[in-house]
């Protein structure tokens, strides 16, 4: 795969009403760096007639009222855009906490992630704990964050059928990735633990409980400390 | 302040507008009325704002006690609908006496009916929007489908009662169709030759476990060729997905926001309203359109909905 030049990007019309922005086709942090900047600017500086963004780990999909705007003019402003990204400043990123109840009725994939692994349910635990890891982005439903990078000895496909339903908070392993569902629906991810922390709050300012670019940590809870901090 | 009871919530009934448009990066997709045209067109005949809040019903309709009396008009779908005994006209504003009640059966035609009353619905919005969005249970009235006994308000109306009706040519160009226009799909190149005949030639079946999320489609398989693994990107309205498995999945107004299965097509804007109209078991068609006709074939349709024929008075 090619290395990406300074503000380089590839266009590709998703719909008569959207456009994909990729940086490259690979998930990398300096992708992910220009995700950010591109989000931040798009939102400090809106576009007349762009009407959602949807970032993910190497694109941004523009999605755009095709009566104001056309694909071709939406590109042109774009690159405006984009040689601007280097100059542009992020905000630090966050360290957050994430308590996890792992295992048992909390997390009914642990033991047979274990096995496909050759590892004890603990060890399973330890490694997923042992690591920071990225919010690439929010996305699927509402406050869902997609998290990376899994250490790789954790890597486990997705179950064969999805679940119909997942409880909220659980807490879920796919491919390299790892994530929590905020609402319970369904999924195919194979789920280890799950967390009290509400995900989603409306009523909450910043209604997310992660950010894309935030840091975060999962930190083991036994099923007591679960149902405290879940009552709190 | 008047009210509707609802005495049956019928299969599924929403409060509804065009939807919350700009949260895509908090993963919130932005719902809103599934055929936006009857929607709209259900408000004018009432004379609120096109983007008012109504009641979106899906292939069987609810029963409503107007305490207080409203001036209501139905569009989309004909659900059969009697106000008391009497039948109503399709897509003609009435004024409902205090106490009346308005019956919907089950559609005789698409799949999503609207109700429309003067003064709009009235709920708290979330994030500038009436709009339910079922899965995260967020919106509309308490997040949720309408049950048995709910209390609706209907927000401060000052016009009086005009008897207008949509032109019955508007209402001919604006109905279902079978045949649904399409874009190429940013994956496109996934799909080999033969795949891409199948998916154009072949009719799809709507399937049973179709919702506001997504339409899934029976019909011919499509095989994306070699076996490569795509990073999850955004996915627009009425992208057409194409699973493992091969079926094909509209994605729809409550989408997901993201995903990660390579999309062959993506149903056009101008007839996005028509998949809120089709029911499970229809068939439909796909042709293929360019980006540039998709976008004049938008163009015609606001123009005609702008028309001044467009509503008799």
């Amino acid at each position: 795969m090619q290395t990406l030049t300074t503000g380089a990007a590839q266009f590709q019309p998703a719909s008569d009403q959207s456009l994909l922005v990729y940086f490259g086709q690979q998930i990398t942090l300096d992708a992910h760096q220009r995700v950010r900047k591109l989000l931040r600017l798009l939102e400090e500086k809106p576009i007349a007639g762009v009407q959602n963004l949807n970032p993910a780990y190497c694109s941004i999909l523009v999605s755009f009222d095709a009566l104001k705007l056309n694909q071709g003019d939406l590109e042109e402003i774009l690159r405006g855009y984009l040689v601007r990204l280097d100059s542009m400043q992020i905000p630090k990123r966050r360290e957050l906490q994430l308590p996890t109840c792992y295992g048992r009725e909390f997390g009914p994939d642990l033991n047979e992630v274990a096995r496909l692994h050759g590892m004890t349910p603990d060890q399973i635990i330890e490694l997923h704990a042992s690591v920071s890891y990225i919010v690439y982005f929010l996305g699927f439903v509402p406050g869902f964050a997609y998290l990376g990078d899994l250490p790789e000895a954790l890597a486990t496909p997705r179950l064969d059928s999805p679940r119909r339903s997942t409880p909220r908070g659980s807490v879920g392993i796919a491919g390299s990735q790892t994530g929590v569902y905020p609402f319970a629906t369904p999924g195919g991810w194979r789920l280890i633990g799950r967390t009290p922390i509400a995900m989603f709050r409306p009523d909450r300012k910043a209604m997310s409980f992660l950010s894309v670019g935030d840091r975060v940590r999962f930190l083991p809870i036994s099923a007591a400390q679960f149902a405290a901090l879940e009552n709190a | 302040m008047s009210t509707i009871l609802v005495e049956a919530p019928g299969l599924q009934t929403t409060v509804q507008d065009l939807g919350r448009n700009g949260f895509g990066p908090l993963g919130i997709s932005p719902s809103g009325a599934a055929d936006p045209i009857s929607l709209r067109l259900g408000n004018r005949l009432v004379g609120n704002d096109e983007g008012a809040a109504g009641l979106e019903m899906m292939l069987l309709g609810g029963t409503f006690v107007f305490p207080e009396g409203a001036i209501l008009a139905l569009a989309g779908s004909d659900f059969g609908a009697l106000l008391d005994d009497v039948r109503l006209e399709a897509r003609t504003a009435v004024e409902a006496r205090p106490g009346q009640t308005l019956r919907l059966g089950p559609t005789r035609s698409g799949a999503r009916s609207y109700l429309c009353v003067q003064g709009g619905i009235s709920v708290e919005l979330f994030l500038g929007s009436a709009s339910t969005h079922i899965l995260s249970g967020l919106g509309g009235y308490q997040g949720r489908a309408l049950r048995k006994r709910d209390v609706l308000r209907i927000g401060s109306a000052t016009k009086s009662f005009r008897r207008r009706t949509i032109a019955p040519q508007a209402s001919e160009q604006l109905s279902e169709r079978s045949v649904l226009r399409v874009t190429p799909g940013p994956q496109v190149d996934w799909f080999a030759e033969r795949a891409l005949h199948s998916f154009y030639t072949g009719t799809y079946r709507v399937g049973e476990q179709s919702n506001r999320m997504g339409l899934r489609l029976e019909g011919a398989t499509i095989t994306q060729q070699g076996a490569g693994e795509m990073i999850t990107e955004g996915v627009s309205l009425g992208a057409i997905q194409v699973p493992a498995g091969g079926s094909p999945i509209i994605l729809f107004v409550e989408q997901q926001t993201t995903g990660g299965y390579p999309k062959i097509a993506n149903v056009i804007s101008a007839d996005l309203h028509r998949v809120g109209q089709l029911r499970p078991r229809d068939e439909i068609r796909f042709e293929l359109v360019s980006v540039d006709q998709a976008r004049r074939l938008l163009i015609e349709q606001e123009e005609l909905l702008a028309s001044r024929e467009l509503i008799l008075e």
